[in-house]
């Protein structure tokens, strides 16, 4: 569905079903040059199981309008005004990758409206080296297919996303092109990559969270690695679920990553969080 | 398993979409004969029904092993998924109507295989779906063609059987321009020859009974999806594309482009038309092509060196009028050949016998080799006379826009020996002019 936020177009993608914000809401949001379509399935199962379901576009990526935010931060602020358009006090928050960052610091600055925090896909400080950042900046359809071969652990993942006969590493691709292709004030994967580089608030963000959190991590994850989580699972106090899967966690296992976001969204508040 | 790139095309071609079997560990891809596959439970089944998880259900739609065809010929394509069909034709007639319907119109090269030309001219016609034919190398009249009700332009990347090298960019420049995809059968290239996704085609499809299979073994066919066409922005221009941009009351009142971004195409293929017209291809038939794409690179290099061979030799003999060959500098393509098919133009191509249909009769005939049959893209060699088997139902003119003559032969090079290839044309070619 279209809606304004901070006077732009948004975008979000509804599961399948008209948003009801009477329902329990869990947002998701997608990591660098991605947008919701990573999400789908993920979000049409909670949407026609009692959820209100947001998978958002975010500024400047693909179907909401630019510009895009300068950080983590502004991204997060972004994201609970979303939530006041469409008039929800309270939700879950999910993102993988970037959107894992904007999802944690978003818990973080309004730590009583979060419901239930779910990092997919994330590590913390969540750096991109120069070698990357560079390719990006001058050459960003190589970065693209290097980030592509990164982000999978395997040429024949099943059943594959959304529905089998999708050659992950093509459909990744595409979309990583596309949304690039769909921001033409600026080099947007260099942007999202330093969006995410720059980020320094997270054990700080993480101390704040009040709700129940997980992680939700790809056992061969070469882009963020799962060995690099182990203060910010600390400071949160979260459940970590792994999935066989590298950094395309919801394209290559996607029935994984659902019973483990099913049981973090069931998840009740322990002592202390 | 990950690195800074791609995999080369023979890693792809042995390794993609298949894994040793989580089950029972075997190294390649099993043969799932299975119509249906086990819910885990009544929630699973509304799940998948519902396209919340993904999965098997029913062999029509997908199946273990014809998905592992998918995934490879997606990989080999650089496209971002497939439909496996029941025939290259299947494959065509899904990829026309998920975007075509009443009221619809292609425009379409005339050079094309007989079957496709009788699909679009005499068969869509009949369900209201217009195709205007223009010859492949006449960019002027491929524009002028677009009308306001076109939904597609369609060429092969060799037309068949004259070998007009097609301009993909330049025709997929023009169809981009109008906010058209560009659809194109690459049977008689495959993808070692050429991706024509890389030269801004939207859309390939092959007959993959011919070099994908490369045994004669099985028909089926394939759809592949780029996934580079923006169908939103292309629909919110024109309005042309609502099977994809607005919802389908037929399947969830799924707007496709919103469930995938760059899937959108093939997500609308499989729910609508694979679902409901049922052009399924057997497991079977994928299983024996799998067999047959591990070895393509081999395959394909063998018959381009081969058809080079023959078509040079037929070039000097007496009894030739022409050889259409864009390998040869006599081809009118040949440098449109040597821009985007560097590594060979195919091993099916024609040549114009002089004298009488008798004598065409007695040359085909003669060869010892070459078996007489429909078919192409064989391991091994073959020929046919076009003006009466495949072509047979088209008008003289509607030959001389493909370049047919009556005495017009095509040839399938296959794997043999080129040395015994020429010596069998040799001694058909004597028995010709005798």
């Amino acid at each position: 569905m279209k809606i304004t936020v901070q006077n732009q177009e948004a975008y979000a993608y509804t599961g399948g079903k008209p948003f009801d914000a009477a329902l329990p809401c869990v947002v998701f949001i997608h990591g660098a040059l991605n947008d919701h379509s990573v999400w789908t399935l993920l979000a049409r199962s909670l949407a026609h199981h009692g959820h209100g379901v947001l998978a958002v576009d975010l500024p400047g990526h693909q179907r909401s309008a630019g510009p895009v935010l300068p950080d983590v931060e502004a991204l997060a602020d972004w994201v609970w005004a979303l939530l006041d358009t469409v008039g929800v006090q309270q939700a879950a928050l999910v993102g993988h990758s970037m959107g894992s960052l904007i999802a944690l610091e978003a818990a973080s600055r309004q730590p009583e409206r979060a419901r239930r925090l779910v990092m997919v896909g994330t590590a913390y400080p969540m750096k991109v080296s120069e070698a990357l950042l560079n390719t990006a900046r001058e050459a960003p359809l190589q970065a693209i297919d290097m980030v592509n071969s990164f982000s999978h652990s395997t040429w024949a993942a099943k059943p594959s996303y959304p529905c089998p006969g999708t050659w992950l590493h093509g459909g990744s691709r595409a979309l990583m092109r596309r949304v690039q292709a769909s921001q033409t004030q600026l080099n947007l994967f260099e942007h999202d990559f330093k969006v995410c580089d720059a980020y320094a608030n997270g054990l700080e963000a993480a101390a704040k969270v009040a709700c129940p959190s997980s992680l939700i991590l790809g056992e061969r994850d070469q882009m963020t690695l799962p060995r690099h989580t182990s203060a910010l699972t600390t400071a949160l106090k979260a459940q970590v679920y792994t999935v066989p899967a590298g950094h395309a966690v919801m394209a290559e296992a996607p029935d994984q990553v659902l019973a483990a976001l099913r049981r973090s969204l069931a998840s009740q508040p322990t002592s202390g969080s | 398993m990950p690195g800074h790139s791609d995999p080369g095309f023979d890693t792809l071609a042995l390794h993609a979409g298949a894994a040793p079997d989580p089950t029972t560990g075997a190294r390649v891809t099993p043969l799932h004969l299975s119509t249906s596959f086990v819910f885990e439970s009544a929630d699973h089944a509304a799940a998948l029904f519902n396209m919340e998880r993904a999965g098997h259900v029913y062999s029509r739609l997908s199946n273990p092993t014809t998905a592992v065809f998918e995934e490879r010929m997606a990989a080999l394509e650089g496209g971002v998924g497939a439909i496996a069909t029941a025939s290259g034709q299947a494959a065509l007639h899904l990829a026309i109507t998920t975007l075509c319907g009443t009221g619809s119109h292609i425009v379409s090269s005339g050079a094309l295989y007989g079957g496709s030309h009788n699909l679009l001219h005499y068969t869509l016609a009949r369900f209201g779906i217009e195709t205007t034919f223009v010859k492949p190398g006449d960019i002027d009249a491929w524009r002028a063609a677009i009308r306001p009700n076109t939904k597609l332009l369609f060429g092969e990347t060799l037309g068949n059987p004259g070998l007009d090298v097609l301009d993909i960019p330049t025709v997929s420049s023009m169809a981009h321009e109008a906010g058209l995809p560009l659809l194109v059968d690459s049977t008689l290239t495959t993808p070692w020859l050429q991706k024509p996704f890389e030269l801004g085609a939207d859309l390939v499809y092959h007959s993959a009974t011919k070099f994908l299979s490369g045994h004669g073994t099985v028909v089926g066919g394939v759809l592949v999806d780029s996934g580079a066409f923006d169908w939103d922005a292309a629909h919110a221009r024109h309005g042309k594309f609502p099977e994809l941009c607005e919802p389908y009351a037929g399947f969830h009142d799924m707007v496709f482009t919103e469930e995938s971004t760059v899937g959108a195409y093939l997500l609308r293929a499989r729910r609508e038309g694979l679902r409901d017209f049922g052009a399924c291809m057997s497991p079977h038939t994928a299983w024996l092509i799998l067999q047959g794409i591990e070895t393509l690179g081999l395959r394909m290099q063998r018959h381009v060196q081969n058809a080079q061979k023959v078509a040079e030799f037929l070039t000097g003999q007496p009894m030739v009028n022409r050889v259409g060959y864009p390998g040869l500098a006599t081809h009118r393509d040949h440098a449109l050949a040597q821009k985007l098919l560097p590594r060979g133009c195919g091993s099916v191509f024609s040549f114009d016998l002089k004298g009488s249909r008798e004598q065409g009769k007695r040359f085909i005939e003669a060869l010892k080799i070459f078996s007489h049959l429909a078919n192409v893209g064989d391991c091994r060699s073959l020929v046919i006379h076009p003006a009466s088997t495949t072509h047979s139902r088209m008008d003289d003119a509607a030959l001389a826009l493909t370049g047919i003559g009556p005495g017009t032969i095509r040839l399938s090079i296959g794997l043999e020996d080129a040395d015994d290839l020429i010596d069998d044309l040799k001694r058909a070619l004597k028995a010709a002019a005798k």
